[in-house]
């Protein structure tokens, strides 16, 4: 039964460590602005994806 | 996308105006060079996200030379080592994800930006740069050019760098933590009494979770110990007396239970209790970071002016730098900072930022002129009279009315009931403890913790947050912006309505302009509107406007004399049009009218009448608000329109006029002193001392991004006529609180029941704690948004 005092310090020592990421990560300034990251994220696809058509274009001209 | 819309702005083309680029449709030039900038430099992406998401640059030229000062800049940035810069740029028309997406990408426009990074709610922009390559000054010409122009006043100057307060976060994760494990190691204990393992790991479950609950007890609570503690000193039963006295006794009841295996003690309940109120005030503290409420003239002064040396070479210096005998170049739309006397020959100020006038002041050589005034039309030059501080204008501040920080001048509704409660509270847990002292002391002292415990008020605590919040989240959504939630609970008090005239009751968009005289016929017009084409005053460019579409006409001779009016020559006639002087036409006697003359071919014709326009709804509006409140209209104009006032509005409304911004502030004042409580509905500076003194003062504005003055709320011009619903629906938010205090109060009863009687189990304990909370909480959202539905 000694087996419980382990499990529940491991989940213990999990849950301060959860803490410790959540309060890094807000004194961090990472929930201060709450809405731009999520329209950020969208963004690099598109530019990538212009670069790739024109390289695609060029590569076609190149062929024909 | 609409061939009628500007492919860049969205705003409607004139039709001759029509500029056609690679296919799409710009309204001007400037919408078309901000293409032209993007699509040079692979960026046209900018269009993909949001049709027409920009914004028409304006012309700038000067305007930021002042940047060129070194001193100055490094008073605007965030940080600099080396080569390395940054600085933060307050943008106010970011507004969507293109906006973003192109401010995110401003180092593919100018090489020496190495970053920038968007903050959309803060609508501010962070730059990171190399200052050899590049320079502040030249980084925000770029952003003016593509149609950003950031927003640089006095406040940003030497502002120490804010430090913003997470605490509250910390504490809630802090209690969460404490809560969530506690809660998982007490269930074993609530259904497993008497099993053998149980008994054989009770009190290492009962020590964990003692040692977990103490971050929870310490830290997370400690601003209501401290609340509690304040309030003691006031001698004040504030709402916070009760709470911290609960997560007191509730901490050495369950201490003590531990220690002599009496239980498992309540540490599961104090540290909900004390997560679910930490919620609630963090539910209550919505703020709008892109508005400020707190402006006062440093908001709108510029950082910099350009002085003029005694060799005769410009100098950009600070504002605070200014000194009597100093002489200044004031451009075209630039603020003036500081009293003076006007050197150049003639100016054309406009004070509507002082005094809500939107028609420019004629100046001489030799007036005086004000602080707070913007020039339009030439440049010119002036001499210091007074420093900033000094001024006219900036006086208004040193007023006592902004130097004390209002610290809560009003007792909140929880703080009142509590005032009844605290003390039914301690009574009763008194009296138990005397009734079963003489049965069992024992008992008795089980019964005077568990009546302290189970009545902590915590739905009691949480119902004005999670109303309050709540209704602040719908007004914003209705564009009404309030600082706090303890305006609302001021707006529910309000009797007296007091509005500003210029701006506020009227719109300065648009002025409904009526022509008096000789009818005019279509040649004449089209004469009109062509001399009119070349004149930047703001009445001809109203007139303008209001003219409808003419045929252009060559137009040989133009000149426009500053302040009088303007003379061309054109195909078919001599149009002259301007002030009663500059025609020498006197024979009318009213100048309470805004007028503009028309003399064509020699004939004196007309005039053109601008009658200030009303905002819609008006009438209505008064009419409805009558019935309930008193209302006061308070002008800083002269009477010219009593006579239009006294027919629209409702006969008991006082109209005031004449009103410099001090008698403002007296004249609410003098209000208040008769006990009423007063809301102040205003807009320009011109207002900020009577929206300071008033119970509540809102601020009309219409782009709420746009600087309005110190307020408690800011209103969106569009929703003027809803004024009355807000006070209704905050009216109603009090009656919602009222009926969930009562609500709560059930369950203190029940819960008591069990106490008083010596029965409260933990395990009730933990139920009817969240269970409380849960049925206050989706009570009290359901019902503020009924009353939101109800028109």
């Amino acid at each position: 039964m000694s087996v419980i005092y382990m499990l529940i310090s491991i989940s213990i020592v999990v849950a301060v460590f959860f803490l410790y990421a959540f309060i890094k990560a807000v004194r961090g300034g990472q929930y201060d602005d709450d809405y731009t990251p999520s329209v950020r994220m969208l963004f690099d696809d598109e530019l990538v994806k212009e670069t790739n058509k024109n390289q695609i274009n060029i590569t076609e001209e190149k062929q024909l | 996308m609409n061939p009628s819309q500007c492919f860049h702005c969205g705003n409607e083309i004139v039709e001759k105006d029509r500029i056609v680029f690679e296919a799409k449709s710009f309204c001007c030039n400037g919408c078309k060079t901000v293409y032209e900038i993007f699509s040079q430099n692979d960026l046209t992406c900018y269009y993909d996200f949001q049709s027409a998401p920009g914004a028409t640059p304006l012309d700038i030229k000067g305007k930021y030379d002042f940047l060129a000062n070194e001193a100055i800049v490094n008073q605007l940035l965030d940080f600099q080592e080396n080569t390395t810069a940054i600085v933060s740029l307050y943008i106010p028309h970011i507004h969507c994800s293109s906006c973003i997406w192109i401010l995110e990408n401003l180092q593919k426009l100018q090489p020496g930006i190495i970053a920038s990074q968007v903050n959309f709610p803060n609508k501010k922009v962070r730059i990171t740069y190399h200052s050899e390559k590049t320079h502040l000054k030249a980084i925000v010409e770029l952003l003016c050019s593509i149609g950003y122009e950031p927003y640089i006043s006095l406040e940003n100057f030497g502002e120490s760098k804010k430090r913003v307060d997470r605490s509250l976060i910390y504490k809630l994760g802090v209690a969460f933590f404490s809560f969530g494990n506690i809660m998982l190691l007490s269930f074993p204990e609530y259904f497993e009494v008497g099993e053998f393992w149980i008994e054989q790991y009770k009190d290492f479950f009962r020590w964990l979770i003692f040692a977990l609950s103490l971050p929870a007890f310490i830290y997370s609570a400690s601003g209501y110990y401290v609340a509690a503690w304040k309030s003691l000193k006031q001698g004040l039963l504030n709402i916070e007396i009760p709470i911290a006295l609960g997560i007191v006794v509730m901490f050495i009841r369950s201490t003590v239970d531990i220690i002599f295996g009496f239980g498992q003690g309540f540490f599961d309940s104090m540290c909900g209790l004390i997560f679910f109120m930490l919620l609630g005030k963090l539910f209550q503290q919505k703020t709008y970071d892109f508005l400020s409420f707190e402006r006062d003239y440093k908001s709108y002064f510029p950082i910099a002016i350009t002085k003029i040396l005694p060799d005769g070479q410009e100098e950009a210096i600070q504002v605070y730098d200014i000194k009597k005998g100093d002489r200044l170049l004031i451009r075209n739309q630039e603020l003036i900072p500081v009293d003076g006397i006007l050197i150049s020959e003639k100016a054309s100020i406009d004070y509507s930022f002082v005094t809500g006038e939107a028609v420019p002041i004629e100046k001489e050589s030799g007036d005086k002129i004000f602080a707070g005034g913007k020039q339009l039309g030439k440049l010119i030059e002036m001499e210091v009279l007074f420093s900033v501080s000094q001024s006219y204008l900036t006086q208004l501040w040193s007023n006592d009315v902004f130097q004390k920080k209002v610290e809560q001048k009003h007792k909140s509704i929880t703080d009142k009931v509590s005032h009844y409660f605290t003390p039914a509270l301690l009574l009763l847990a008194v009296l138990s403890f005397g009734y079963w002292i003489f049965i069992d002391v024992s008992t008795a002292f089980n019964v005077f913790t568990a009546i302290l415990i189970v009545a902590c008020p915590c739905a009691l605590a949480l119902t004005a947050p999670f109303t309050l919040g709540n209704v602040l989240r719908i007004m914003g959504n209705r564009k009404l912006y309030l600082k706090n939630a303890i305006v609302i609970e001021q707006l529910a008090k309000v009797d007296t309505i007091v509005f500003d005239k210029t701006g506020t009751i009227t719109t300065n968009k648009k002025t409904s302009i009526t022509y008096e005289g000789e009818i005019l016929n279509d040649f004449e017009l089209k004469l009109i509107k062509n001399a009119l084409r070349g004149s930047n005053h703001p009445l001809s460019r109203r007139l303008y406007d209001y003219l409808p579409p003419q045929e252009l006409v060559g137009v040989s001779h133009f000149e426009e004399i500053i302040g009088k009016g303007v003379i061309a020559e054109l195909e078919g006639g001599t149009v002259k049009l301007g002030s009663s002087q500059f025609l020498q036409h006197m024979s009318e006697a009213t100048h309470k009218k805004t007028k503009v003359h028309v003399e064509i071919n020699g004939v004196y014709k007309g005039s053109y009448v601008f009658n200030n326009q009303y905002r819609q709804g008006l009438e209505q509006l008064f009419e409805e608000l009558a019935k309930k409140y008193e209302l006061v209209v308070l002008s800083g104009d002269n009477d010219g329109e009593r006579k239009i006032l006294e027919k629209m509005l409702p006969p008991s409304t006082h109209l005031v006029f004449n009103q410099k911004p001090e008698q403002k502030l007296v004249y609410i004042d003098s209000l208040q002193q008769q006990g009423k409580n007063v809301l102040m509905v205003g807009d320009g500076l011109n207002d900020a001392g009577a929206l300071a003194q008033s119970n509540v003062g809102i601020s009309i504005s219409e782009n709420v991004n746009v600087f309005s003055p110190a307020c408690d709320g800011i209103l969106d011009a569009g929703q003027f006529s809803k004024i009355a619903f807000f006070l209704r629906y905050s009216k109603n938010a009090m009656l919602i609180i009222y009926m969930s205090f009562g609500l709560s109060l059930l369950y203190n009863v029940v819960g008591l029941s069990y106490a008083v009687t010596g029965n409260l189990l933990p395990i009730v304990a933990a139920i009817i704690m969240p269970l409380s909370t849960i049925t206050i909480v989706s009570f009290v959202t359901l019902m503020s948004n009924v009353f939101a539905a109800k028109k």
